[in-house]
Protein backbone atom coordinates (compact mmCIF):
# COMPACT_ATOMS: atom_id res chain seq x y z
CA UNK A 1 0.00 0.00 0.00
CA UNK A 2 1.24 3.35 -0.39
CA UNK A 3 1.18 5.96 1.84
CA UNK A 4 -1.04 7.77 -0.51
CA UNK A 5 -3.85 4.99 -0.32
CA UNK A 6 -4.00 5.39 3.67
CA UNK A 7 -6.86 7.15 5.62
CA UNK A 8 -6.24 9.54 8.12
CA UNK A 9 -6.78 7.01 10.75
CA UNK A 10 -4.46 5.08 9.02
CA UNK A 11 -1.60 7.70 8.99
CA UNK A 12 -2.30 8.86 12.33
CA UNK A 13 -0.86 5.52 14.09
CA UNK A 14 1.42 5.77 11.56
CA UNK A 15 2.92 9.12 12.38
CA UNK A 16 2.42 8.32 16.32
CA UNK A 17 4.64 5.51 16.15
CA UNK A 18 6.82 7.43 13.95
CA UNK A 19 6.48 5.25 10.91
CA UNK A 20 6.53 7.71 8.32
CA UNK A 21 6.72 11.61 8.71
CA UNK A 22 4.14 14.09 7.80
CA UNK A 23 6.93 15.03 4.30
CA UNK A 24 6.86 11.66 3.34
CA UNK A 25 2.52 11.33 3.16
CA UNK A 26 3.38 14.60 1.20
CA UNK A 27 5.41 13.69 -0.99
CA UNK A 28 3.22 10.10 -1.30
CA UNK A 29 0.34 12.58 -2.09
CA UNK A 30 2.22 14.74 -4.67
CA UNK A 31 3.67 12.24 -6.37
CA UNK A 32 0.29 10.41 -6.64
CA UNK A 33 -1.09 14.02 -8.06
CA UNK A 34 1.89 13.67 -10.96
CA UNK A 35 0.48 10.74 -12.03
CA UNK A 36 -2.84 11.27 -12.52
CA UNK A 37 -4.42 15.47 -12.26
CA UNK A 38 -3.35 15.05 -15.77
CA UNK A 39 -6.45 12.66 -16.13
CA UNK A 40 -9.07 13.85 -13.87
CA UNK A 41 -8.38 17.78 -12.87
CA UNK A 42 -9.55 17.35 -9.66
CA UNK A 43 -7.80 21.16 -8.46
CA UNK A 44 -7.87 24.72 -9.82
CA UNK A 45 -5.03 25.33 -7.86
CA UNK A 46 -2.06 23.65 -5.85
CA UNK A 47 -0.43 25.08 -2.21
CA UNK A 48 2.50 22.27 -2.80
CA UNK A 49 4.98 25.39 -1.21
CA UNK A 50 3.10 26.29 1.76
CA UNK A 51 2.03 22.40 2.21
CA UNK A 52 5.35 21.40 2.83
CA UNK A 53 5.83 24.39 5.33
CA UNK A 54 3.03 23.17 7.61
CA UNK A 55 4.19 19.39 6.83
CA UNK A 56 7.55 20.35 8.15
CA UNK A 57 5.82 22.35 11.28
CA UNK A 58 3.66 19.05 11.37
CA UNK A 59 6.75 17.21 11.82
CA UNK A 60 7.87 19.70 14.07
CA UNK A 61 5.59 19.39 16.61
CA UNK A 62 5.01 15.44 16.01
CA UNK A 63 8.59 15.02 17.15
CA UNK A 64 8.05 17.08 20.10
CA UNK A 65 5.21 14.20 20.94
CA UNK A 66 2.52 16.89 20.16
CA UNK A 67 -0.19 15.56 18.08
CA UNK A 68 -3.46 16.12 17.01
CA UNK A 69 -5.36 13.27 14.96
CA UNK A 70 -4.69 15.27 11.70
CA UNK A 71 -1.58 16.20 12.75
CA UNK A 72 0.24 16.27 9.26
CA UNK A 73 -2.40 15.03 7.29
CA UNK A 74 -2.71 16.10 3.56
CA UNK A 75 -6.37 17.81 2.94
CA UNK A 76 -7.82 19.31 -0.36
CA UNK A 77 -10.54 22.64 0.41
CA UNK A 78 -13.28 23.26 -2.26
CA UNK A 79 -11.88 26.45 -3.98
CA UNK A 80 -14.79 28.38 -2.21
CA UNK A 81 -13.40 28.37 1.35
CA UNK A 82 -11.02 31.42 1.74
CA UNK A 83 -7.72 30.79 2.39
CA UNK A 84 -5.88 33.67 3.73
CA UNK A 85 -3.20 34.78 1.13
CA UNK A 86 -4.24 32.25 -1.31
CA UNK A 87 -5.97 32.76 -4.57
CA UNK A 88 -9.97 31.49 -3.87
CA UNK A 89 -11.89 31.05 -7.31
CA UNK A 90 -15.33 29.87 -6.16
CA UNK A 91 -15.06 27.97 -9.88
CA UNK A 92 -15.55 32.01 -11.54
CA UNK A 93 -13.61 34.18 -14.00
CA UNK A 94 -15.25 36.98 -11.34
CA UNK A 95 -12.90 35.72 -8.85
CA UNK A 96 -10.10 34.65 -11.01
CA UNK A 97 -7.46 36.75 -9.18
CA UNK A 98 -9.42 37.27 -5.79
CA UNK A 99 -7.06 36.88 -2.73
CA UNK A 100 -8.68 36.43 0.84
CA UNK A 101 -7.19 38.62 3.42
CA UNK A 102 -8.41 35.96 6.19
CA UNK A 103 -9.14 32.53 6.19
CA UNK A 104 -12.19 30.70 6.21
CA UNK A 105 -13.43 29.73 10.30
CA UNK A 106 -12.84 25.77 9.26
CA UNK A 107 -9.85 26.85 7.66
CA UNK A 108 -8.64 27.86 10.87
CA UNK A 109 -9.25 25.52 12.62
CA UNK A 110 -7.54 22.63 10.66
CA UNK A 111 -4.53 24.57 10.57
CA UNK A 112 -4.66 25.29 14.24
CA UNK A 113 -4.84 21.49 14.67
CA UNK A 114 -1.99 20.57 11.98
CA UNK A 115 -3.83 19.96 9.05
CA UNK A 116 -1.33 20.21 5.73
CA UNK A 117 -3.63 22.04 2.93
CA UNK A 118 -2.91 20.56 -0.41
CA UNK A 119 -4.56 22.48 -2.69
CA UNK A 120 -8.32 24.32 -4.18
CA UNK A 121 -10.63 21.85 -5.47
CA UNK A 122 -12.36 22.09 -8.42
CA UNK A 123 -16.27 22.91 -8.37
CA UNK A 124 -19.11 24.27 -10.22
CA UNK A 125 -19.10 27.67 -10.63
CA UNK A 126 -20.61 29.60 -7.19
CA UNK A 127 -21.51 25.41 -6.32
CA UNK A 128 -24.35 26.22 -9.09
CA UNK A 129 -24.20 22.82 -10.50
CA UNK A 130 -24.18 18.92 -10.31
CA UNK A 131 -21.56 18.00 -12.48
CA UNK A 132 -18.46 20.11 -12.07
CA UNK A 133 -18.90 20.94 -15.37
CA UNK A 134 -19.85 24.93 -14.53
CA UNK A 135 -16.36 25.43 -13.97
CA UNK A 136 -14.65 28.43 -15.06
CA UNK A 137 -11.32 26.19 -15.40
CA UNK A 138 -12.64 23.53 -17.06
CA UNK A 139 -14.22 19.84 -15.52
CA UNK A 140 -13.02 17.48 -13.40
CA UNK A 141 -13.67 13.79 -14.17
CA UNK A 142 -14.53 10.61 -12.27
CA UNK A 143 -12.03 8.73 -10.93
CA UNK A 144 -13.82 5.23 -11.79
CA UNK A 145 -14.69 5.87 -15.28
CA UNK A 146 -13.24 9.20 -17.48
CA UNK A 147 -16.47 9.28 -19.46
CA UNK A 148 -18.64 10.37 -16.70
CA UNK A 149 -19.49 13.33 -13.98
CA UNK A 150 -17.46 13.06 -11.00
CA UNK A 151 -20.72 15.03 -9.31
CA UNK A 152 -20.98 18.58 -8.27
CA UNK A 153 -20.82 21.01 -7.19
CA UNK A 154 -17.94 19.78 -4.73
CA UNK A 155 -16.74 17.59 -7.97
CA UNK A 156 -13.03 17.99 -7.35
CA UNK A 157 -13.20 17.76 -3.80
CA UNK A 158 -14.78 14.12 -4.24
CA UNK A 159 -12.98 13.35 -7.08
CA UNK A 160 -9.64 13.89 -5.37
CA UNK A 161 -10.38 11.95 -2.29
CA UNK A 162 -11.28 9.18 -4.66
CA UNK A 163 -8.16 9.30 -6.56
CA UNK A 164 -5.74 9.32 -4.00
CA UNK A 165 -5.28 12.64 -4.50
CA UNK A 166 -5.22 14.04 -1.25
CA UNK A 167 -6.36 12.27 2.08
CA UNK A 168 -9.79 13.82 2.62
CA UNK A 169 -11.60 17.06 1.93
CA UNK A 170 -13.60 19.41 2.64
CA UNK A 171 -16.56 20.79 0.35
CA UNK A 172 -19.81 22.09 0.38
CA UNK A 173 -23.39 21.68 0.28
CA UNK A 174 -26.48 23.74 -0.81
CA UNK A 175 -28.88 20.94 -2.25
CA UNK A 176 -26.39 17.92 -2.49
CA UNK A 177 -22.97 19.34 -3.47
CA UNK A 178 -21.27 17.14 -1.03
CA UNK A 179 -23.42 13.74 -0.24
CA UNK A 180 -24.14 13.60 -4.36
CA UNK A 181 -20.47 13.88 -5.51
CA UNK A 182 -19.83 11.64 -2.73
CA UNK A 183 -21.89 9.04 -3.96
CA UNK A 184 -20.77 9.31 -7.24
CA UNK A 185 -17.19 8.93 -6.32
CA UNK A 186 -17.39 5.93 -4.14
CA UNK A 187 -16.53 7.79 -1.20
CA UNK A 188 -18.17 9.38 1.99
CA UNK A 189 -19.95 12.74 2.64
CA UNK A 190 -21.34 14.64 5.40
CA UNK A 191 -23.45 17.51 4.95
CA UNK A 192 -24.21 19.05 8.78
CA UNK A 193 -27.14 20.05 10.45
CA UNK A 194 -27.86 24.03 9.35
CA UNK A 195 -25.87 26.21 12.27
CA UNK A 196 -23.49 22.92 12.89
CA UNK A 197 -20.32 24.17 10.79
CA UNK A 198 -19.51 27.91 10.47
CA UNK A 199 -19.91 29.18 7.24
CA UNK A 200 -17.42 32.21 7.80
CA UNK A 201 -15.36 32.28 4.86
CA UNK A 202 -17.43 29.98 3.23
CA UNK A 203 -18.25 32.21 -0.30
CA UNK A 204 -22.20 32.72 -0.15
CA UNK A 205 -24.62 30.61 -2.86
CA UNK A 206 -27.59 30.75 -0.85
CA UNK A 207 -27.15 31.16 2.81
CA UNK A 208 -29.84 29.65 4.64
CA UNK A 209 -28.83 26.20 2.93
CA UNK A 210 -25.09 26.05 2.81
CA UNK A 211 -23.23 23.94 4.74
CA UNK A 212 -19.70 23.39 5.00
CA UNK A 213 -18.61 19.39 5.41
CA UNK A 214 -15.82 16.16 4.92
CA UNK A 215 -15.81 14.46 2.25
CA UNK A 216 -13.39 11.19 3.00
CA UNK A 217 -12.15 7.90 2.13
CA UNK A 218 -13.94 5.92 5.37
CA UNK A 219 -16.90 7.01 7.74
CA UNK A 220 -13.85 6.62 10.47
CA UNK A 221 -12.08 9.32 8.66
CA UNK A 222 -15.64 11.50 8.46
CA UNK A 223 -15.91 11.50 12.31
CA UNK A 224 -12.65 12.94 13.06
CA UNK A 225 -12.98 15.65 10.40
CA UNK A 226 -16.03 16.37 11.57
CA UNK A 227 -14.66 17.18 15.64
CA UNK A 228 -12.30 19.72 14.59
CA UNK A 229 -14.68 21.83 12.01
CA UNK A 230 -17.59 21.56 14.04
CA UNK A 231 -18.70 24.01 16.81
CA UNK A 232 -20.25 27.90 17.55
CA UNK A 233 -18.48 31.13 16.23
CA UNK A 234 -18.58 34.26 17.13
CA UNK A 235 -18.32 35.89 13.69
CA UNK A 236 -21.10 32.99 12.43
CA UNK A 237 -24.73 34.18 13.64
CA UNK A 238 -25.95 31.66 12.66
CA UNK A 239 -23.58 29.48 14.25
CA UNK A 240 -25.15 27.47 17.15
CA UNK A 241 -23.64 26.72 20.35
CA UNK A 242 -24.49 23.19 20.73
CA UNK A 243 -21.81 20.71 22.39
CA UNK A 244 -19.35 18.99 19.86
CA UNK A 245 -19.16 15.10 20.66
CA UNK A 246 -16.28 13.20 19.90
CA UNK A 247 -18.38 11.19 17.22
CA UNK A 248 -16.00 8.64 17.01
CA UNK A 249 -17.44 6.84 20.06
CA UNK A 250 -20.21 6.79 17.60
CA UNK A 251 -18.26 4.15 15.36
CA UNK A 252 -18.69 0.37 15.19
CA UNK A 253 -21.97 0.50 17.69
CA UNK A 254 -24.34 -2.08 16.55
CA UNK A 255 -27.17 -0.63 15.44
CA UNK A 256 -30.09 -3.24 16.85
CA UNK A 257 -33.65 -2.31 17.62
CA UNK A 258 -32.90 1.01 15.52
CA UNK A 259 -35.70 2.28 13.36
CA UNK A 260 -34.53 3.25 9.82
CA UNK A 261 -37.35 4.73 7.87
CA UNK A 262 -37.55 4.38 4.21
CA UNK A 263 -39.24 7.13 2.86
CA UNK A 264 -41.68 5.39 -0.22
CA UNK A 265 -41.72 8.46 -2.41
CA UNK A 266 -38.15 8.03 -2.83
CA UNK A 267 -38.79 4.96 -4.84
CA UNK A 268 -40.41 6.37 -7.84
CA UNK A 269 -40.28 6.50 -11.42
CA UNK A 270 -37.05 7.47 -12.45
CA UNK A 271 -35.20 5.63 -10.26
CA UNK A 272 -32.33 3.77 -11.84
CA UNK A 273 -33.11 0.04 -11.49
CA UNK A 274 -29.61 -0.73 -10.36
CA UNK A 275 -29.67 1.71 -7.83
CA UNK A 276 -32.92 0.54 -6.45
CA UNK A 277 -30.95 -2.79 -6.06
CA UNK A 278 -27.81 -1.97 -4.41
CA UNK A 279 -30.14 0.47 -1.68
CA UNK A 280 -32.74 -2.81 -1.12
CA UNK A 281 -29.49 -4.79 -1.00
CA UNK A 282 -28.38 -2.48 2.02
CA UNK A 283 -31.75 -2.50 4.10
CA UNK A 284 -32.34 -6.38 4.20
CA UNK A 285 -28.16 -6.23 5.53
CA UNK A 286 -29.49 -3.54 7.92
CA UNK A 287 -32.08 -5.96 9.04
CA UNK A 288 -30.03 -8.96 8.94
CA UNK A 289 -28.48 -6.65 11.71
CA UNK A 290 -31.51 -6.09 13.70
CA UNK A 291 -32.69 -2.84 13.21
CA UNK A 292 -36.37 -2.36 12.04
CA UNK A 293 -37.35 -1.00 8.95
CA UNK A 294 -40.46 0.98 8.93
CA UNK A 295 -41.92 2.33 5.91
CA UNK A 296 -42.85 5.69 5.87
CA UNK A 297 -44.20 8.62 4.12
CA UNK A 298 -42.42 12.63 3.48
CA UNK A 299 -45.87 13.85 1.39
CA UNK A 300 -43.99 16.99 -0.03
CA UNK A 301 -41.09 15.09 -1.71
CA UNK A 302 -42.86 15.84 -4.96
CA UNK A 303 -41.92 19.40 -4.32
CA UNK A 304 -38.76 19.68 -3.36
CA UNK A 305 -37.04 20.54 -6.31
CA UNK A 306 -39.28 23.29 -7.16
CA UNK A 307 -39.00 24.61 -3.86
CA UNK A 308 -35.60 24.61 -3.60
CA UNK A 309 -34.87 26.24 -7.01
CA UNK A 310 -37.10 29.28 -6.24
CA UNK A 311 -35.19 29.75 -3.10
CA UNK A 312 -31.88 28.51 -3.79
CA UNK A 313 -31.79 31.13 -6.92
CA UNK A 314 -33.48 33.55 -4.95
CA UNK A 315 -31.02 33.70 -2.31
CA UNK A 316 -27.93 33.75 -4.73
CA UNK A 317 -29.41 36.31 -6.34
CA UNK A 318 -29.01 39.08 -3.46
CA UNK A 319 -25.75 37.15 -2.29
CA UNK A 320 -24.27 37.67 -5.92
CA UNK A 321 -24.96 41.48 -6.22
CA UNK A 322 -21.71 41.71 -4.18
CA UNK A 323 -19.68 41.19 -7.65
CA UNK A 324 -19.33 44.50 -8.84
CA UNK A 325 -16.09 45.01 -10.24
CA UNK A 326 -15.78 47.45 -7.52
CA UNK A 327 -14.27 46.10 -4.01
CA UNK A 328 -12.74 42.50 -5.56
CA UNK A 329 -12.46 40.42 -8.32
CA UNK A 330 -12.70 40.73 -12.15
CA UNK A 331 -13.55 43.99 -13.64
CA UNK A 332 -14.31 44.78 -17.52
CA UNK A 333 -12.24 47.11 -18.74
CA UNK A 334 -14.92 48.06 -21.47
CA UNK A 335 -17.48 50.04 -19.29
CA UNK A 336 -17.37 53.67 -19.81
CA UNK A 337 -19.82 54.82 -17.00
CA UNK A 338 -20.70 52.70 -13.60
CA UNK A 339 -23.57 50.90 -15.00
CA UNK A 340 -21.93 50.12 -18.05
CA UNK A 341 -19.06 49.05 -16.13
CA UNK A 342 -21.30 46.64 -13.68
CA UNK A 343 -23.20 45.23 -16.59
CA UNK A 344 -19.82 44.20 -18.39
CA UNK A 345 -18.38 42.87 -15.13
CA UNK A 346 -20.79 40.93 -14.64
CA UNK A 347 -21.87 39.36 -17.85
CA UNK A 348 -18.14 39.01 -18.33
CA UNK A 349 -17.18 37.64 -15.12
CA UNK A 350 -20.51 35.02 -14.84
CA UNK A 351 -20.92 31.85 -16.16
CA UNK A 352 -24.26 30.65 -17.87
CA UNK A 353 -25.61 28.73 -15.08
CA UNK A 354 -24.87 31.60 -12.69
CA UNK A 355 -26.39 34.01 -15.25
CA UNK A 356 -29.35 31.89 -15.10
CA UNK A 357 -29.98 31.88 -11.33
CA UNK A 358 -29.71 34.91 -10.84
CA UNK A 359 -32.20 35.98 -13.22
CA UNK A 360 -34.34 33.16 -11.43
CA UNK A 361 -33.62 34.43 -8.50
CA UNK A 362 -34.21 37.97 -9.18
CA UNK A 363 -37.63 37.18 -11.24
CA UNK A 364 -39.07 35.28 -7.90
CA UNK A 365 -38.24 38.09 -5.84
CA UNK A 366 -39.59 41.14 -7.83
CA UNK A 367 -42.58 42.73 -7.73
CA UNK A 368 -45.94 41.21 -8.45
CA UNK A 369 -43.92 37.68 -8.36
CA UNK A 370 -43.13 37.54 -4.87
CA UNK A 371 -46.01 35.55 -3.73
CA UNK A 372 -46.46 33.40 -6.39
CA UNK A 373 -43.18 31.92 -6.32
CA UNK A 374 -41.27 33.03 -3.23
CA UNK A 375 -43.83 32.98 -0.08
CA UNK A 376 -45.50 29.92 -1.96
CA UNK A 377 -41.79 28.44 -1.82
CA UNK A 378 -41.13 28.99 1.38
CA UNK A 379 -44.47 27.86 2.63
CA UNK A 380 -43.81 24.36 1.26
CA UNK A 381 -40.89 24.64 2.89
CA UNK A 382 -42.30 24.97 6.11
CA UNK A 383 -44.40 21.64 5.12
CA UNK A 384 -41.12 19.57 4.19
CA UNK A 385 -39.67 20.17 7.37
CA UNK A 386 -42.99 19.22 9.15
CA UNK A 387 -42.78 15.88 7.14
CA UNK A 388 -39.35 15.44 8.32
CA UNK A 389 -40.28 16.18 12.37
CA UNK A 390 -43.38 13.76 11.84
CA UNK A 391 -40.90 11.23 10.51
CA UNK A 392 -38.61 11.79 13.55
CA UNK A 393 -40.79 10.91 16.07
CA UNK A 394 -41.04 7.23 14.52
CA UNK A 395 -37.50 6.68 13.42
CA UNK A 396 -34.02 7.25 14.35
CA UNK A 397 -32.54 7.86 10.91
CA UNK A 398 -34.58 7.56 7.32
CA UNK A 399 -32.73 6.00 4.69
CA UNK A 400 -32.20 6.80 0.89
CA UNK A 401 -30.96 6.54 -2.39
CA UNK A 402 -28.02 9.38 -2.36
CA UNK A 403 -29.10 9.93 -6.22
CA UNK A 404 -31.51 8.38 -8.79
CA UNK A 405 -28.72 7.71 -10.62
CA UNK A 406 -24.77 6.81 -10.93
CA UNK A 407 -22.76 8.89 -12.34
CA UNK A 408 -23.51 10.28 -15.66
CA UNK A 409 -21.98 10.63 -18.77
CA UNK A 410 -20.22 13.97 -19.36
CA UNK A 411 -22.13 16.91 -21.55
CA UNK A 412 -25.35 14.56 -21.30
CA UNK A 413 -27.18 17.14 -19.23
CA UNK A 414 -25.41 20.50 -19.67
CA UNK A 415 -27.77 22.18 -21.87
CA UNK A 416 -31.09 21.06 -19.84
CA UNK A 417 -31.12 22.32 -16.39
CA UNK A 418 -34.28 20.82 -15.19
CA UNK A 419 -32.73 17.50 -15.72
CA UNK A 420 -29.55 18.39 -14.54
CA UNK A 421 -31.55 19.92 -11.62
CA UNK A 422 -33.31 16.74 -10.43
CA UNK A 423 -30.28 14.59 -10.41
CA UNK A 424 -30.43 16.44 -6.50
CA UNK A 425 -34.11 14.96 -6.29
CA UNK A 426 -33.18 12.98 -3.02
CA UNK A 427 -30.84 15.41 -1.03
CA UNK A 428 -32.18 18.80 -1.21
CA UNK A 429 -34.77 18.00 0.96
CA UNK A 430 -32.38 17.91 4.37
CA UNK A 431 -30.84 21.85 2.93
CA UNK A 432 -34.41 22.71 2.79
CA UNK A 433 -35.40 21.46 6.43
CA UNK A 434 -31.71 21.82 8.09
CA UNK A 435 -31.37 18.19 8.99
CA UNK A 436 -28.15 16.87 8.16
CA UNK A 437 -27.39 13.83 5.78
CA UNK A 438 -24.48 11.50 4.56
CA UNK A 439 -23.46 9.40 1.90
CA UNK A 440 -21.52 6.36 2.63
CA UNK A 441 -20.79 4.11 -0.68
CA UNK A 442 -23.61 1.04 -1.24
CA UNK A 443 -22.43 -1.18 -3.67
CA UNK A 444 -21.72 -0.90 -7.35
CA UNK A 445 -24.03 -1.07 -10.76
CA UNK A 446 -23.24 -3.52 -13.59
CA UNK A 447 -21.09 -0.74 -15.02
CA UNK A 448 -19.18 -1.02 -11.50
CA UNK A 449 -20.28 2.48 -10.88
CA UNK A 450 -20.54 3.56 -7.26
CA UNK A 451 -23.74 3.72 -5.80
CA UNK A 452 -24.12 6.02 -2.46
CA UNK A 453 -26.84 5.32 0.65
CA UNK A 454 -27.98 8.20 2.19
CA UNK A 455 -28.98 8.40 6.00
CA UNK A 456 -30.85 11.74 7.16
CA UNK A 457 -31.09 12.08 10.77
CA UNK A 458 -32.63 15.04 12.79
CA UNK A 459 -30.91 18.37 13.80
CA UNK A 460 -28.03 17.80 15.54
CA UNK A 461 -27.92 14.54 15.19
CA UNK A 462 -24.93 13.81 13.32
CA UNK A 463 -23.80 10.91 15.67
CA UNK A 464 -26.40 8.48 15.04
CA UNK A 465 -25.58 9.16 10.93
CA UNK A 466 -21.86 8.13 11.95
CA UNK A 467 -23.50 4.94 13.68
CA UNK A 468 -25.71 4.35 11.15
CA UNK A 469 -23.36 4.68 8.18
CA UNK A 470 -20.08 2.87 10.45
CA UNK A 471 -22.77 0.09 10.68
CA UNK A 472 -23.20 0.21 6.97
CA UNK A 473 -19.71 0.10 6.16
CA UNK A 474 -18.57 -2.57 8.46
CA UNK A 475 -21.56 -4.94 6.62
CA UNK A 476 -19.71 -4.00 3.39
CA UNK A 477 -16.13 -3.87 3.87
CA UNK A 478 -15.73 -6.83 1.89
CA UNK A 479 -16.23 -5.39 -1.51
CA UNK A 480 -13.55 -2.95 -1.01
CA UNK A 481 -12.89 -1.97 -5.05
CA UNK A 482 -11.02 0.72 -5.86
CA UNK A 483 -11.47 3.14 -9.16
CA UNK A 484 -9.35 3.01 -12.06
CA UNK A 485 -7.78 6.06 -11.60
CA UNK B 1 -45.52 31.69 -22.27
CA UNK B 2 -44.74 32.45 -18.87
CA UNK B 3 -41.82 34.62 -19.60
CA UNK B 4 -41.25 37.26 -22.52
CA UNK B 5 -37.70 37.84 -23.86
CA UNK B 6 -38.75 40.96 -22.83
CA UNK B 7 -38.83 40.57 -19.66
CA UNK B 8 -35.94 38.35 -19.36
CA UNK B 9 -33.95 41.24 -20.85
CA UNK B 10 -35.54 43.48 -17.93
CA UNK B 11 -35.27 41.29 -15.38
CA UNK B 12 -31.79 40.58 -16.47
CA UNK B 13 -30.86 44.63 -16.13
CA UNK B 14 -32.46 44.84 -12.88
CA UNK B 15 -29.62 42.00 -12.13
CA UNK B 16 -26.91 44.48 -13.66
CA UNK B 17 -26.68 41.57 -16.59
CA UNK B 18 -26.48 42.37 -20.30
CA UNK B 19 -27.51 39.15 -22.74
CA UNK B 20 -26.74 39.08 -25.50
CA UNK B 21 -29.33 38.12 -28.57
CA UNK B 22 -28.84 34.53 -28.39
CA UNK B 23 -28.77 34.60 -24.55
CA UNK B 24 -32.33 36.02 -24.72
CA UNK B 25 -33.74 33.75 -27.05
CA UNK B 26 -31.96 30.24 -25.20
CA UNK B 27 -32.54 31.72 -21.29
CA UNK B 28 -36.38 32.66 -22.48
CA UNK B 29 -36.99 29.69 -23.05
CA UNK B 30 -34.82 27.48 -20.36
CA UNK B 31 -36.72 29.89 -18.31
CA UNK B 32 -40.14 29.24 -19.47
CA UNK B 33 -39.31 25.47 -18.47
CA UNK B 34 -38.48 26.28 -15.30
CA UNK B 35 -40.98 28.15 -14.21
CA UNK B 36 -43.71 26.05 -15.55
CA UNK B 37 -41.80 23.22 -13.34
CA UNK B 38 -42.60 25.12 -10.34
CA UNK B 39 -45.88 25.37 -10.98
CA UNK B 40 -46.32 22.49 -9.27
CA UNK B 41 -45.97 23.94 -5.82
CA UNK B 42 -49.86 25.20 -6.68
CA UNK B 43 -51.32 21.71 -5.93
CA UNK B 44 -50.03 22.52 -2.34
CA UNK B 45 -52.43 23.90 0.02
CA UNK B 46 -50.58 26.10 1.48
CA UNK B 47 -53.67 27.98 3.86
CA UNK B 48 -52.20 29.11 7.10
CA UNK B 49 -48.71 28.01 6.94
CA UNK B 50 -45.74 30.40 8.08
CA UNK B 51 -43.31 30.83 5.58
CA UNK B 52 -40.28 29.32 6.52
CA UNK B 53 -36.79 31.19 6.17
CA UNK B 54 -34.63 29.36 8.44
CA UNK B 55 -33.82 25.65 9.37
CA UNK B 56 -32.94 26.61 12.76
CA UNK B 57 -34.73 28.10 15.16
CA UNK B 58 -32.35 31.28 16.33
CA UNK B 59 -32.70 34.77 18.66
CA UNK B 60 -30.68 37.57 17.74
CA UNK B 61 -27.03 37.09 18.36
CA UNK B 62 -25.45 40.02 20.13
CA UNK B 63 -21.78 40.07 21.64
CA UNK B 64 -20.28 42.21 23.74
CA UNK B 65 -20.07 45.94 22.75
CA UNK B 66 -16.32 46.41 22.57
CA UNK B 67 -14.10 47.16 20.27
CA UNK B 68 -12.50 44.50 18.52
CA UNK B 69 -9.64 44.33 15.68
CA UNK B 70 -11.00 44.56 12.05
CA UNK B 71 -9.54 43.78 8.72
CA UNK B 72 -7.37 46.99 8.05
CA UNK B 73 -8.38 48.99 5.31
CA UNK B 74 -4.89 48.73 3.00
CA UNK B 75 -5.93 45.18 3.27
CA UNK B 76 -9.53 45.48 2.47
CA UNK B 77 -8.38 47.29 -0.81
CA UNK B 78 -6.14 44.74 -1.51
CA UNK B 79 -8.32 42.88 -4.44
CA UNK B 80 -9.63 46.25 -5.58
CA UNK B 81 -9.29 46.88 -9.46
CA UNK B 82 -8.93 50.02 -8.99
CA UNK B 83 -7.61 50.69 -5.75
CA UNK B 84 -7.06 55.04 -5.20
CA UNK B 85 -4.99 56.00 -2.06
CA UNK B 86 -8.01 54.93 0.11
CA UNK B 87 -10.80 55.11 -1.93
CA UNK B 88 -11.83 52.21 -4.55
CA UNK B 89 -12.21 54.06 -8.09
CA UNK B 90 -14.88 53.65 -10.38
CA UNK B 91 -16.22 55.34 -13.67
CA UNK B 92 -17.66 58.57 -13.53
CA UNK B 93 -21.19 58.61 -12.28
CA UNK B 94 -21.98 62.19 -12.58
CA UNK B 95 -21.36 64.08 -15.87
Amino acid sequence: MELYELTIHELQEKLKRREVCAREILDSVFYRIGAVEEKIHAYISLMRETAYMQAEEADRHLSAGEGTEIMGIPIALKDILCTKGFPTTCGSRILENFIPPYDATVVEKLKAAGAVFVGKANMDEFAMGSSTETSYFGITRNPWNLERIPGGSSGGSAAAVAAHECIAALGSDTGGSIRQPAALCGVVGLKPTYGRVSRFGLIAFASSLDQIGPITKDVEDCAILMKYIAGYDPKESTSVPEPVPDYRQFLRRDIKGWKIGVPREYFIEGIDPEVERVVKGAISLLEREGAEVVEISLPHTPYCVATYYIIAPAEASSNLARYDGVKYGFRSPDGKDLLEMYKKTRSQGFGDEVKRRIIIGTYVLSAGYYEAYYKKASQVRALIRRDFDEAFSRVDVILTPTTPTAAFRLGEKRDDPIQMYLSDIFTISANLAGIPGISVPGGFTADGLPVGIQFLANHFQEGKLIQAASALEQLLISDKRRPSE
Amino acid sequence: MKITEKEVIYVAHLARLELTEEEVGKFTTQLNDILLYMEKLNQVNTENVEPMSHAITLSNAFRDDCVEESLHHTLSLSNAPDAHGDFFRVPRVID
